[in-house]
């Protein structure tokens, strides 16, 4: 057990590594027992994962904002090093990471029969790479980690996508890239200042006041494409499309939190100044991509562009929560984060049941499920009100103390979030109408048969956490609270106290 | 001058590569082209006997011989090292292709070895007069290999091309050298630095003459706007003579700069700096948006290789230590980058012979997985994202330009390499999106995938491992450099 406290992290990181070599060595002449062996060890791997971040989990201490599983080995020179940690800010991103990639992995079981075995390794290298920029304490390191999933999940696009695959992963790719190079920049110029790499030592250097905004604002270049906010958000909807359905439940649950996750680890606390200076720009931008992208996403014709809209509504969200500066805001941003990588992830996998069947994204084409896949209506009625945000399911939770915590801070802020609110019913339900209700009159979506038992296994789990989430969510919020609170009481302890003081009970019943 | 024998250890390596290389001439002359083979693995085995004795005899300390014309010292070895190696590396993938295409002539090995030697004194000269009388030697080889396959028009006309331009730079190298004489008086690196000391500020003479010498290195780098020999000549040459252009003499061309510039003009830096920037930054652009438009394997590396001399001439830029250890560390990383993507290039073969289009690598992911993993590793290092080694040399040689206060350079340098990944990524797509086009035909022999698979393992993330002794082993060399 002292091996496993110490390394747990870097265990995680190396056992898909390990997976990933196993995969290289599997051999049968039998093209179809090779394949399955592939995913059964994939699944295996991944899932012995998720069993370690449960370890992870059970471990951590909810009482201290101290970075905790840590560890340091020098590397370069004198000041870079190989340093990982996680606090209540970063562990249960990495619990989501582990969690989702058994699901993807059984999910591509059947939809995925062509070079399985390079989709597999490019999949667990992808998870080492995601578990690295959760838990990396080092700048270097997470730049190695936050750019180098580049290149995995360019591949998964490129080589596994859809019809227009190759523009997607390039402008995935490419937007990405840019964004990061100018962060590299103000990672550079941090380093010079401060003379060290570690984030902990980092987040309590004052930089300049001058000098943070232009280092805000490249590390804001890397994070809102990243998110994605509005108006660098036009990736998301081609890449989501085009990728397969495991890449885009990826992206979706598990990439697009590392922008959010960027904010709350670099921005607030390295540039706190810089940060209360430029919140109006973030809510602006904030508010434009909830209402902009759910007006965007009531007239899509494709589901999957409809989700990948949403999201970036739902991103809108997380942006608001973080730079409110208080707690509510800020742990309703983390929970909505989770949240969201649950439930986008969810109906992703939901859109890539009925795409394995009749082989199209155009809601047009389906109507009337609940006739024949009652199993499927059920479940994608569920994860649909989640990501409504009805009371009970994981997205109420968030989204209310996102809201709750923009109240304190600016009553104009919560009523145009709130319209996103409204708006997302819309949409959503409007989806369900034409997917779920209606008339089953196509000759092949009557032929279309409901969840086999592999496909209720990868539902399973998220249909329990997104009601487990929405009906106790002090299990994820507890380990925030020590580190969200030393965040805002280290950095931004006199400006938050007029927010804080009117809300003394939080939704969460604490 | 004073009749006896200048001291010889320090040049022990250079002595024993040139008596080798005369004695490899003989026994060429005398068993014909049919000792091809033999000749050939001499010279990589004379090369190594070089590299072993400077390690272990000369070392690193600072020595300086001739009369202050030949100096040895830690950047020296470095740089020697790299050399050594493309050198042995450029003759180790010919054998199979010269073969092949009838010109397996045992003078190729000794010209690379005869140009190595140039390149040699050119890292250790200490002197205008041993720059460019080791610039010269090198020279004149290269133009000759340029145009080894002398029945093929391409090749022809790419020596003549290289020859010709080569000629023109060499001649403003040799005007802005007699300029900088005769306004200062000295050629000797250390001399000159203590003359140009002064007050009062340098002379104009010795300004302009500083520029043209610039301008004729800038030719031998291949910076922009001296860089139009480049996709020719690289188109040109047969392949394994390219991949030694892009390699082993970019790194020597450099090295000379840097000595040139820190050493000999170290008063002289706010005039040098500019001029420095301007070539960077204008290479890092060119390099990155004219290889947009390119088909053709060759002539993209030839840009590519411009744009990454840019980045290099970041480091130099800066005009520090740091600068200079980022640079150091940049060649070692571009080099095995370089010769890695070359020698892939060489298996690019059909039945009717070399394909060079990047249309040829088709579906190659389909067809032969591993080459493919290779040449998307060399892709992805040459583009400079992270988790493959050359995002380290882009890391290092932009911490430089920040650190000395270059900001701007350095996000235009990020910016065009945002640019530039653009076409590395093309041929990944090509790779591993495309439907193929047929296979190619293997036989490329055991020295192709060697080097291939040994360049992809050091650029792989395995160079986690790796990167920290080569960045104690720059410092340690760019420390030398009398600061």
């Amino acid at each position: 057990m002292f091996f496993l406290e110490n390394n747990l992290l870097s265990l995680m990181m190396i056992m898909p590594v390990i997976g990933a070599a196993i995969l290289l060595i599997i051999r049968h002449k039998d093209q179809e027992i090779e394949k399955r062996n592939i995913r059964q060890v994939s699944l295996f791997i991944t899932f012995v994962t998720f069993l370690m971040s449960l370890v992870l989990w059970a471990g951590f201490d909810n009482g201290t904002a101290e970075f905790q599983f840590v560890e340091q080995h020098s590397w370069i020179g004198e000041d870079i090093s190989y340093y990982i940690g996680v606090d209540g800010i970063s562990m249960l991103f990495v619990v989501l990471t582990a969690f989702l990639m058994p699901i993807v992995i059984l999910a591509s079981w059947d939809s995925v029969q062509d070079r399985v075995r390079e989709y597999m390794i490019a999949f667990l290298i992808l998870e080492t790479l995601m578990i690295g920029v959760f838990t990396a304490l080092d700048i270097f390191l997470f730049y190695i980690f936050f750019e180098g999933g580049l290149i995995p999940m360019y591949l998964l696009i490129g080589v596994w996508g859809g019809m227009n695959r190759i523009y997607a992963s390039f402008k995935f790719f490419l937007y990405t890239l840019l964004g990061s190079v100018l962060m590299l920049v103000a990672v550079l110029y941090m380093y010079l200042q401060s003379g060290t790499t570690e984030i902990p030592l980092l987040m309590n250097y004052n930089f300049d006041v001058d000098v943070q905004n232009w280092l805000w604002l490249a590390f804001f270049a890397s994070f809102a494409v990243k998110m994605p906010m509005w108006p660098v958000h036009t990736w998301l909807p081609d890449a989501h499309v085009q990728a397969p359905t495991g890449g885009s439940v990826i992206l979706a649950g598990v990439l697009l939190k590392m922008g959010g996750y960027g904010f709350l680890r670099f921005s607030l606390p390295m540039l706190p100044e810089a940060t209360i200076e430029f919140s109006w720009l973030v809510f602006a931008l904030s508010i434009i991509a909830i209402i902009y992208t759910s007006l965007v996403a009531l007239v899509q014709e494709d589901i999957k562009k409809l989700i990948a809209y949403s999201s970036v509504a739902h991103m809108g969200f997380v942006t608001i929560g973080i730079f409110l500066l208080n707690e509510n805001g800020v742990e309703g941003a983390i929970f909505t984060m989770l949240s969201h990588g649950v439930v986008s992830g969810a109906l992703f996998l939901c859109v890539g049941v009925i795409y394995d069947r009749l082989h199209t994204r155009e809601i047009g084409r389906y109507g009337g499920l609940a006739i024949n896949m009652k199993i499927y209506a059920v479940l994608f009625v569920l994860f649909s009100m989640a990501s409504v945000g009805l009371p009970g399911t994981s997205g109420f939770v968030g989204e209310f103390l996102v809201l709750n915590g923009s109240f304190a801070y600016n009553s104009w802020i919560a009523f145009l979030a709130a319209t996103g609110v409204v708006l997302g019913a819309a949409y959503m339900l409007y989806l369900v109408r034409r997917l779920i209700f209606g008339d089953l009159d196509k000759d092949d979506v009557k032929a279309m048969p409901d969840l086999s038992l592999r496909e209720k296994l990868v539902f399973a789990p998220l249909v329990i956490v997104v009601l487990w989430m929405g009906i106790y969510p002090n299990s994820f919020l507890e380990p925030m609270h020590a580190s969200v609170n030393a965040l805002l009481e280290t950095h931004f302890s006199t400006d938050t106290s007029h927010a804080a003081a009117d809300i003394i009970v939080s939704p969460a019943g604490r | 001058m004073n009749g006896e024998l200048p001291n010889l250890l320090p040049a022990l390596p250079e002595l024993i590569l040139a008596i080798g290389a005369m004695v490899l001439l003989m026994f060429g002359v005398f068993r014909g082209n049919s000792s091809f083979k033999q000749v050939s693995n001499l010279s990589i085995l004379l090369l190594l006997v070089c590299a072993v004795v400077m390690i272990i005899e000369v070392g690193g300390d600072r020595q300086v011989t001739f009369n202050g014309m030949f100096v040895t010292d830690a950047f020296a070895v470095f740089a020697k090292t790299l050399v050594y190696l493309g050198s042995a590396v450029a003759i180790l993938l010919s054998g199979r292709f010269l073969s092949e295409h009838g010109i397996a002539k045992f003078e190729y090995p000794l010209l690379v070895l005869f140009a190595t030697l140039g390149m040699l004194i050119m890292v250790s000269a200490n002197n205008l007069m041993s720059l460019y009388v080791g610039l010269e030697l090198q020279s004149l080889s290269l133009y000759v290999l340029a145009a080894m396959n002398r029945d093929r028009l391409r090749s022809t006309e790419a020596g003549l091309k290289y020859f010709v331009l080569g000629a023109l730079s060499s001649g403003m190298l040799l005007y802005g050298i007699s300029l900088i004489y005769g306004f200062s008086g000295a050629m000797e690196f250390d001399v000159l630095a203590t003359s140009l000391a002064g007050d009062e500020g340098p002379a104009i003479g010795v300004v302009v003459g500083l520029v043209f010498l610039l301008s004729g290195l800038a030719f031998k780098v291949s910076a922009v706007p001296f860089h139009m020999w480049t996709p020719d000549v690289y188109e040109g040459s047969p392949t394994p003579v390219t991949a030694f252009f892009a390699a082993a003499p970019k790194v020597a061309a450099m090295a000379l700069l840097v000595r040139a510039l820190i050493n000999g003009f170290p008063g002289m830096l706010a005039e040098w700096q500019q001029i420095i920037i301007f070539i960077s930054i204008a290479s890092m652009l060119v390099g990155a948006f004219v290889a947009l438009v390119q088909t053709n394997i060759k002539r993209l590396m030839a840009y590519s290789s411009i744009g990454h001399i840019g980045y290099a001439l970041v480091g130099l830029a800066a005009g520090t230590q740091a600068g200079i250890e980022a640079l150091l560390i940049y060649l070692a990383i571009y080099l095995t980058m370089t010769l890695g993507a070359f020698a892939a290039i060489l298996s690019m073969r059909r039945s009717d012979g070399m394909v060079e289009n990047i249309e040829d690598l088709a579906g190659l992911s389909t067809t032969n997985l591993p080459m493919a993993v290779a040449i998307a590793i060399f892709m992805f290092s040459l583009a400079g994202i992270p988790l493959l080694a050359g995002f380290f040399g882009k890391w290092f040689i932009f911490l430089a330009a920040v650190e000395a206060g270059l900001v701007p350079l350095a996000v235009i340098g990020f910016l065009s390499s945002v640019v530039a990944c653009y076409y590395y990524l093309r041929i990944i797509k090509v790779m591993f999106f495309d439907e193929s086009s047929g296979a190619f035909e293997g036989g490329h022999g055991q020295a192709v995938s060697f080097v291939v698979g040994t360049a992809a393992v050091l650029n792989s993330p395995i160079s986690f491992l790796l990167i920290s002794p080569l960045v104690g082993a720059a410092a340690w060399a760019a420390g030398s450099l009398l600061f």
